[in-house]
């Protein structure tokens, strides 16, 4: 019913070397809207798409038709359409529409389904890779740490823009260059070892598993949200439409519904921002006059930091606080004492014959009584923490490495130790860009080297339209809540309050905790996932632009997890079976072995999903440091240090994971759970955070891999010869010989 | 325009990748700046510029279209050199 009447393909065929250079062709029939002049002259500049090409026409007119088609919906519930109608609506034209995109762009070639042919112009790749990039965490968790977070927030901003500089600088056109089909590719060639490439396989497969668990977990949630339907079926409904896109098509179709994904993302983004900035500053452009938000958000922080009734919820929190660390002081007999009272209080509420409500309250805190000593002493110390920080004056948002610290010497060093986690993170995540095998992919598509870096650029201005409105969206939001949510009557709360904290509390708790019945600031805790996917309801926007917000939700993730399956299973079909395990498996079989590859994957990850290993930001930020870890040192001395061997870039890839893994694994909360390791034994180092271990597993990575290229032989010729091509190919068929096995 | 086309082509591709190696050094060291050394003094730094706290502003906004400067200076300045030395564009042939 929507848009794309002729499916996205760009056709003139271009040959690859090597076994990219296809025979099928499954594209002979359908236009070609963008032809690329092949070598051209001296100096030619090579072909650009021009706007008046029917594919950015049938983009064009399908952004048209999709803003109709919100708009159609909003007329409807304008005149009573139900919500229930509007939810589902949006979420099954969406995955209908995707999974039309990928029906129509299906492909057993290799090189289509590898690389979608090669032929992706920069700007559409530029797009393609934006809705790759942008995930979950980009599109629900970004704004909501920044509201939590504040100015110390931003270090996820600068983190996920600044990493394309060093794409684009040192890897990008490097790839593009070597033009094979994944990462694994790139480095056994350039270091002409099998261990290298299994070691890099095996972290690309990491990585992107991590990730895509992050993915899955968030197609659970925004399902949930729209169609109210359990979480775990969520999350099984939102696989169903990944995978109808990469089964099929693989990146042929995962390209051509990324770029419709991107520009749904991008509207769903900026139209509620357009519309917060409309209510609140005057402006639709909230961008660049939320200044003034800014101010008038940082009053009402020393309003409510002074007001009697937020000074009292303090006071009980601090109370609370020292009250869990007296229990802890008085182990093990304070365990003891604690659980023969809570058996006692169930047994005489039981003999009493109490209403089943307290009976089962009881019963519940009897069940949930630390089991051990060791277990008692991990919650309440996790307790004093908690408890301890909701007894600190409010955060002003825009205060960078702010400490609530009443000793002067204490709140230094907080303060210090908020900087340089804000410094690791920002280091972690920008090398992790560059290190992450699901956008360097991207890279494989474009036409020629030069496409390649444009697309950079052009992937990086979609990012930032999304990037520079998160901070504005998080101040909005936030004032709107302070001033319109805190100090209301419990009995008069809006709606969404009720909405949100039912569906779990990790989203939205409000507690009356001093009991006057009045909502405080300190008695509410909201989760980073729950900010932007409730903001339309917070501003008071139709039922419509929510389910906007959650398609939009939907688009980023299902992009995202669209490439990181690809990725995986491209990695073990490409790398380990045809390179590895079988070397003249046909192609057919390879694409076929692919597909299957990525539906046992996509069950796995839905199933680690299912256990909610964490929020969507912490998860993605732990592989982002995996794979800055291990691969970002490999790739960057792989081009600009000739010296670099084989048993070097092993021994850089070991080291940087194994130390990555080391430090997430015994620090990481979620693992310390499952291993039951007590905080109190595995200190952080430096007080650095487990998801930026990569700060010191990267320079660790760079280390081993000078030491172990220093110690061994160097790398044969035909490395060298490879280093000079993709420096420069002055000679390109003597050095694509000296590569081809 | 060929400029470096008088050299032999061996040094010729020293130069180029010389030429390709200062600009990427230079285009990092501004990406260091920005992200780094800004951020380390972002307490230092807060006095309001047009109504925005600097440090706020930069982190928020400036740094990211400094981003995107580098990004288009880089693959403008390639693009030039490429055809300075002649380089038919493919990475795939």
């Amino acid at each position: 019913m929507r848009a794309l009447n002729n499916p996205p393909s760009p056709a003139g065929r271009e040959r690859g070397w090597g076994e990219g250079a296809s025979t099928a062709d499954s594209s002979t029939n359908l236009p070609s809207p963008v032809k690329r002049e092949r070598g051209g002259g001296e100096g030619a500049s090579p072909a650009e798409p021009s706007t008046s090409s029917p594919l950015a026409r049938n983009y064009a007119l399908f952004t048209v038709f999709f803003l109709l088609f919100v708009l159609l919906l909003g007329i409807g519930e304008h005149y009573g359409l139900p919500h229930t109608f509007i939810g589902y609506t949006f979420l099954f034209a969406t995955i209908g529409l995707y999974a039309g995109i990928g029906i129509r762009s299906r492909t057993t070639d290799v090189a289509e389904y590898y690389v979608a042919g090669r032929r992706v112009p920069a700007f559409f790749n530029g797009l393609a890779t934006a809705a790759d990039w942008m995930s979950a965490a980009s599109f629900i968790g970004l704004a909501g740490s920044l509201y939590l977070l504040g100015f110390d927030g931003l270090a996820f901003v600068l983190g996920w823009t600044g990493g394309f500089c060093l794409v684009a600088l040192l890897i990008a056109p490097y790839l593009r260059r070597f033009g094979q089909f994944t990462i694994p590719d790139f480095i056994g060639a350039r270091y002409r070892s099998e261990w290298a490439r299994a070691i890099a396989m095996a972290a690309a497969l990491i990585c992107s598993f991590v990730y895509v668990v992050a993915q899955i977990y968030g197609v659970g949630l925004i399902t949930t949200h729209l169609t109210s339907v359990d979480f775990s079926y969520g999350i099984f409904l939102g696989l169903a439409g990944i995978l109808m896109c990469t089964f099929l098509g693989g990146m042929r179709a995962v390209t051509w519904t990324q770029v419709a994904q991107c520009i749904i993302l991008l509207l769903a983004y900026l139209i509620p921002v357009a519309w917060m900035g409309l209510q609140q500053t005057g402006s639709p452009i909230p961008q660049f006059s939320y200044g003034s938000v800014l101010d008038r958000l940082e009053r009402r922080e020393v309003q409510l930091n002074e007001d009697p009734r937020e000074r009292e919820v303090r006071a009980i929190f601090r109370q609370r606080a020292q009250e869990a660390q007296a229990r802890i002081d008085g182990l093990p007999g304070s365990w003891r004492e604690g659980q023969a009272a809570a058996r006692k209080a169930f047994e005489d509420l039981k003999e009493q014959h109490a209403p089943m409500a307290l009976l089962r309250s009881a019963e519940r805190a009897l069940q949930q009584f630390p089991a051990t000593p060791d277990d008692a002493r991990r919650i309440w110390q996790r307790q004093v923490h908690s408890y301890g920080e909701r007894a600190e004056t409010l955060h002003p948002h825009a205060e960078p490495y702010w400490s609530g610290k009443d000793d002067s010497q204490l709140a230094a060093q907080e303060r210090s130790t908020k900087r340089w986690n804000f410094l690791a993170l920002v280091f972690c995540l920008m090398a992790g860009t560059a290190g992450l095998p699901h956008v360097l992919m991207r890279s494989y598509t474009t036409p020629t080297v030069n496409q390649a870096r444009r697309s950079v650029f052009w992937s990086l201005f979609f990012i930032l339209l999304l990037y520079l409105s998160a901070p504005a969206l998080a101040a909005l939001v936030k004032y709107a809540v302070y001033t319109q949510v805190v100090g209301q009557p419990f009995s008069e709360l809006p709606a969404w309050v009720a909405t949100w904290s039912s569906i779990d509390p990790s989203f939205l708790r409000v507690d009356d905790v001093n009991g006057d019945g009045i909502l405080q600031l300190g008695e509410m805790q909201v989760g980073p996932d729950m900010v932007v996917l409730a903001m339309p309801e917070i501003a008071g926007m139709p039922y419509v632009i929510t389910g906007l917000v959650a398609a939009g939700g939907l688009a980023a993730v299902l992009s995202t997890a669209d490439g990181l399956l690809l990725t995986i299973a491209n990695a073990l079909s490409h790398d380990l079976y045809f390179r590895m395990i079988n070397r003249h498996a046909t192609p057919a079989r390879r694409v076929t072995m692919a597909k299957v590859l990525l539906l046992l994957v996509a069950l796995v990850a839905a199933f680690v999903a299912l256990l909610r290993p964490g929020s969507i930001v912490s998860m993605v930020g732990l592989a982002f440091s995996l794979a800055a870890a291990s691969l970002f040192p490999s790739l960057v001395l792989g081009v600009f240090w000739r010296r670099a061997n084989g048993w070097g870039a092993v021994a850089g890839m070991l080291a940087g994971f194994g130390l990555c893994a080391y430090y997430i694994g015994t620090r990481y909360p979620f693992f310390q759970m499952a291993f039951h390791l007590s905080p109190a034994d595995w200190p952080l180092w430096f007080g650095i955070e487990p998801i930026s271990s990569g700060v010191f597993a990267v320079p660790l990575g760079f280390a081993a891999m000078i030491a172990g290229s220093l110690l061994t032989a160097p790398p044969p010729e035909e490395c060298s010869k490879f280093v000079d091509f993709v420096r420069m190919p002055e000679e390109p068929a003597a050095a694509a010989d000296a590569m081809t096995d | 325009m060929r400029t470096a086309g008088a050299a032999g082509p061996l040094q010729q591709r020293r130069q180029y990748w010389v030429q390709t190696r200062r600009l990427t050094a230079a285009l990092l060291l501004f990406w260091f700046v920005v992200s780094f050394v800004l951020t380390f003094f972002a307490r230092e730094l807060r006095f309001a510029l047009f109504g925005w706290p600097f440090s706020y502003y930069m982190a928020a906004q400036g740094a990211l279209l400094c981003y995107l400067l580098i990004v288009w200076i880089y693959s403008r300045q390639q693009e030039r050199r490429d055809a300075a030395f002649g380089i038919r564009d493919a990475g795939n042939e």
